[in-house]
């Protein structure tokens, strides 16, 4: 039996990477998306363009004025002369938002009343907008420091944010780990999913069928190899984004990769159902796809899984990528320990008894 | 003159700078009126052929120019007088055969107000009409290809190209086929008919028979036959063993190719050579020569050289199975229901060991549902299939070690190497050690394998795939062999050096299933059985099957027309009972 299973796998990983195009396929697409996510999908909100309307001349104003040009997440700012000219300005995209400093801004501050500022916000760029309106609050709460220092009177209560594991919230460094996560996923997903629609497509399939092998033995043989192309996969993808894009790596690596393997046999188990399902690599794809966006979209790596509805989150726990996120993440950024990564780990290992006992139902079924 | 007819001069294409040309220096002329035959084995040029003819290629040098039109410079002028057949995926497997002859038609511009007479008269021709609404995809081969005919002719065209329309289609709907081209064909038309069938080229007025993208033989079939006229015999009255026969006749100086035909062996002398003395076939008291008129195939094969020699060096490598006529395959009331249609009902048969027994039936008849189970690739509904007594069912494991089987589109890997291959298929079957070494290596020595050990096996000329596939289904020496029509679409030379193994193994006594739609491979059977409405209707020695279908309008039927015949006589015998 071990004979069979060792040829299955040899004949596998030959397949797989014999050829040059096929080879290609599995190493050059996941790092593309590797570069491009780590450098484009980033959320941070930089070089905007911010619009001012200053209709009062005094040095308060101006100072103001001063602080939020001086802003780094302003690179562009256009002035207005005429609230009217707001409008236009926003409907445009001219600017993400408009500072409008009133006429009597520096009157009301110097008979001690509390002026008023208007921020408008571009709300269509309801990410950037809200991003956009922390900076502004920031800026003018320094400037309230300021005024307040100048006077001599305490402001009260002031709130010092420190952001702990990403110091400067590095937005690659949240990226990263994800990815590893994702790229594993995809090819573990295509690499099971693909391998049994080929040969069925190719007629090798019922050769295998009338050979001695068992139902369990091919199930084993396409498990293993792309449990091995997977890991390995996400070995590189490690390595680049340690060494390459600087993210630190605080954790242990045997605990990755143990969870990474456990994590993997959920997604092979789908893989392999879908393959079971599948007649054609064209069903096959589609298939997985059918899997891997709303795993993604579940797994907290877009939007906080906390943020979803009640319903939505209760889903998430039956998706082995929203566990392997969390872990990628700890053993990246903050060297979770192991019982912390077992807590995660055994609900993964459930789910891959589910998936791949489904997935040999399945196989076993359709071959009848 | 020219613009009459299709002409060909010095054509040539290739796929790429550094491959073999597809086709080679190609000079001919295709006349309207009449039928020609593009004849060759797979990977011969014919469908690069009839691409550049339709202007889906351009040469990489010379000239194709058909009515006067050059392919070069009036494709669009070209598409309008074209009607073009291709193997496969003419059609939309998801639209009603209704669907798919208005799709035709409004890609080909047919004007709306004589399109319900058009319908009418091309579905009458194919028989088509009371299949209106059933999807493409849910037709017999047959009908598949009469709809994918009826398509092309939508705009009744001059040119009339045709692509292997006969592959994968039973006898009774191959003649009902040529029949409907016959019937096209006026001075106008030219039509132009491509098989790996070398009997349908024997039937068409003028031939291009290629071979490598080089042009063999241009002309009437039978002046290629004629070299061999005078040197074809059938040795009849046997009554040794006709595979022994055989054997013992191609290695005879005057014998230049053989064949088993039922009973019969049939043999082309060389060029030159008097009849061989019977004697040294060890054939029998009674055996005699006939003199038999000559046909394409012993032409071409006599034109390339010759076939090979009648041993096989693999049955001689392998260990002789006991001599014990016991009965090594066995079906006993096979029955499989797809929900209500019946696919298979209550098939039973049994060969012996040393047997050769072929499966032959019209598409859709239950023949591969049969085949299938006794593979254990299908689960029967009821009845058990049975392989050296081990039951499919209960023991599919063990009983699968004893099978070797080979399927028509060789199930190799193709992206891995020949050794790879030969690595895989005997670790699976269990072989390992110096056992699969010393197996692996002796493999490669009886089918020549060196030169191409590390070749991707997709990357092999057609001949050493077959010989890899066979090659890899025999390592674990089975007892039992499973072939599902082993040789569509390859060469008479390769086809022989096939069956010289199969013959040779079967005489070491494997026992041999076959599927087939080739006649010429169901005469090497020593017994058939005729699968028809999911049910055996016949079975017997094909001599035995010829004699049945004998009538006087046919007193010397050939296997096909009784083939032919017997299904309408069971046809006839059923339709006064009530179904």
């Amino acid at each position: 039996m071990f004979n069979r299973i060792r040829a299955l796998i040899i004949k596998e990983l030959l397949a797989l990477l014999r050829d040059k195009k096929s080879r290609m396929v599995l190493i050059v697409p996941p790092l593309v998306q590797l570069f491009i996510f780590s450098f484009a999908a980033t959320q941070e909100v930089k070089n905007q363009t911010l619009a001012i309307l200053n209709q009062d001349h005094g040095g308060p104003a101006w100072t103001l004025e001063q602080d939020f040009t001086a802003a780094a997440t302003f690179s562009k700012v256009i002035r207005l002369q005429r609230p009217e000219e707001i409008p236009a300005v926003i409907n445009e995209q001219q600017a993400i938002a408009v500072l409008w400093i009133p006429p009597d801004f520096s009157r009301d501050l110097a008979r001690g009343q509390a002026p008023q500022v208007s921020f408008i916000l571009d709300g269509r760029k309801t990410n950037a907008a809200q991003i956009v309106q922390g900076y502004g609050v920031r800026i003018i709460n320094s400037y309230r420091d300021k005024l307040a220092a100048g006077t001599g009177q305490q402001s009260g209560v002031t709130l010092v944010a420190r952001n702990w594991f990403n110091p400067n919230l590095d937005f690659r460094w949240f990226t990263v780990p994800s990815l590893v996560c994702i790229l594993t996923t995809v090819i573990g997903l295509i690499v099971t999913g693909l391998s049994v629609a080929r040969e069925r497509e190719m007629g090798t399939f019922e050769q295998l069928l009338v050979s001695p092998l068992h139902p369990l033995e091919i199930l084993v043989g396409k498990a293993l190899p792309a449990l091995l192309v997977a890991m390995a996969e996400g070995g590189l993808i490690v390595l680049i984004g340690v060494f390459l894009l600087q993210v630190p790596f605080n954790g242990s690596l045997p605990l990755l990769f143990a969870s990474m393997g456990v994590f993997l046999l959920a997604i092979i188990g789908v893989g392999l159902f879908v393959s079971s399902l599948a007649m054609t690599q064209q069903q096959a794809v589609l298939g997985s796809f059918l899997f891997l966006v709303p795993a993604t979209i579940l797994s907290g790596f877009a939007s906080p899984i906390e943020n979803m509805p009640h319903w939505l989150q209760t889903i998430s726990y039956a998706n082995p990528l929203r566990y392997f996120m969390t872990i990628a993440r700890g053993i990246f950024l903050k060297d979770i320990p192991a019982a912390v990564v077992w807590g995660q780990t055994w609900p993964m290992a459930i789910i891959a008894c589910v998936t791949l006992s489904m997935a040999t139902w399945l196989f076993k079924k359709r071959m009848e | 003159m020219a613009d009459d007819s299709l002409v060909i001069k010095g054509l040539s294409y290739s796929y790429g700078a550094h491959l073999v040309p597809a086709l080679a220096e190609l000079s001919a002329t295709i006349r309207p009126g009449i039928v020609t035959g593009l004849v060759g084995p797979d990977g011969a040029g014919k469908t690069t052929l009839m691409r550049l003819m339709t202007a889906l290629l351009l040469p990489t040098s010379g000239r194709l120019t058909v009515f006067g039109l050059d392919t070069g410079t009036s494709a669009d002028q070209l598409h309008e007088i074209i009607g073009y057949m291709p193997q496969k995926f003419g059609l939309y497997e998801d639209l009603s055969v209704i669907q798919n002859l208005r799709l035709y038609a409004d890609l080909r511009n047919v004007p709306e107000s004589g399109r319900q007479q058009l319908f009418a008269r091309l579905l009458a021709f194919t028989g088509l009409e009371s299949f209106q609404k059933r999807l493409a995809g849910r037709l017999s081969g047959g009908m598949k290809q009469k709809l994918g005919l009826a398509c092309a002719l939508i705009r009744k065209p001059r040119l009339l190209l045709l692509d292997e329309p006969s592959v994968g289609v039973d006898p009774v709907s191959r003649r009902e086929l040529w029949r409907m081209v016959q019937e096209l064909v006026d001075k106008e038309t030219a039509v132009i008919w491509s098989t790996a069938y070398l009997d349908e080229a024997e039937l068409c007025q003028e031939v291009l028979l290629l071979d490598g993208g080089r042009l063999l033989f241009a002309g009437p079939p039978g002046q290629l036959t004629e070299r061999v006229a005078d040197r074809c015999f059938l040795v009849q009255g046997i009554s040794g063993n006709r595979r022994q026969v055989l054997a013992r006749a191609l290695q005879l100086q005057e014998v230049q190719d053989g064949i088993v035909q039922g009973q019969n062996v049939r043999i082309v002398l060389r060029a030159g050579q008097n009849q061989p003395t019977l004697s040294l076939l060890n054939a029998g008291a009674d055996a005699y020569l006939t003199p038999v008129p000559p046909r394409f195939e012993d032409a071409y094969v006599d034109a390339l050289g010759g076939g090979p020699g009648g041993n096989s060096a693999l049955a001689a490598a392998m260990a002789p199975l006991p001599n014990d006529q016991a009965i090594t395959v066995e079906a006993k009331g096979l029955t499989k229901r797809f929900g209500d249609f019946i696919a298979a009902q209550d098939v039973s048969f049994a060969i012996r060991r040393g047997e050769i027994f072929g499966l032959l039936g019209p598409n859709g008849a239950g023949k591969s549902t049969t085949f299938k189970m006794m593979c254990g690739l299908l689960w029967p509904t009821s009845g058990t299939g049975r392989v050296v007594g081990l039951d499919l069912q209960q023991a599919p494991g063990q009983a699968r070690s004893h099978l070797g089987y080979m399927a028509q589109k060789f199930s190799l890997y193709g992206d891995l190497s020949v050794r790879q291959n030969l690595d895989f298929f005997s670790g699976i079957y269990g072989l390992a050690g110096a056992r699969q070494k010393e197996t692996v290596t002796r493999m490669i020595d009886i089918f020549g394998l060196h030169p191409h050990l590390s070749d991707s096996a997709k990357d092999l000329p057609l001949g050493f795939k077959q010989r890899l596939a066979l090659a890899c289904s025999v390592m674990h020496e089975p007892a039992v062999l499973f072939l599902d029509e082993p040789t569509s679409g390859v060469d008479p030379l390769t086809r022989r050096e096939f069956w010289t193994h199969i013959n040779g193994l079967v005489e070491h006594g494997v026992t041999v299933l076959v599927t087939t739609h080739f006649m010429d491979e169901a005469e090497y059977c020593d017994r058939i059985g005729l699968v028809y409405r999911g049910r055996m209707i016949a079975t017997g020695p094909p001599d035995e099957l010829k004699s049945q279908a004998q009538s006087p309008q046919i007193p010397y039927p050939t296997l096909e027309e009784a083939f032919i015949a017997l299904l309408q006589q069971w046809d006839a015998s059923h339709e006064e009972l009530p179904s």
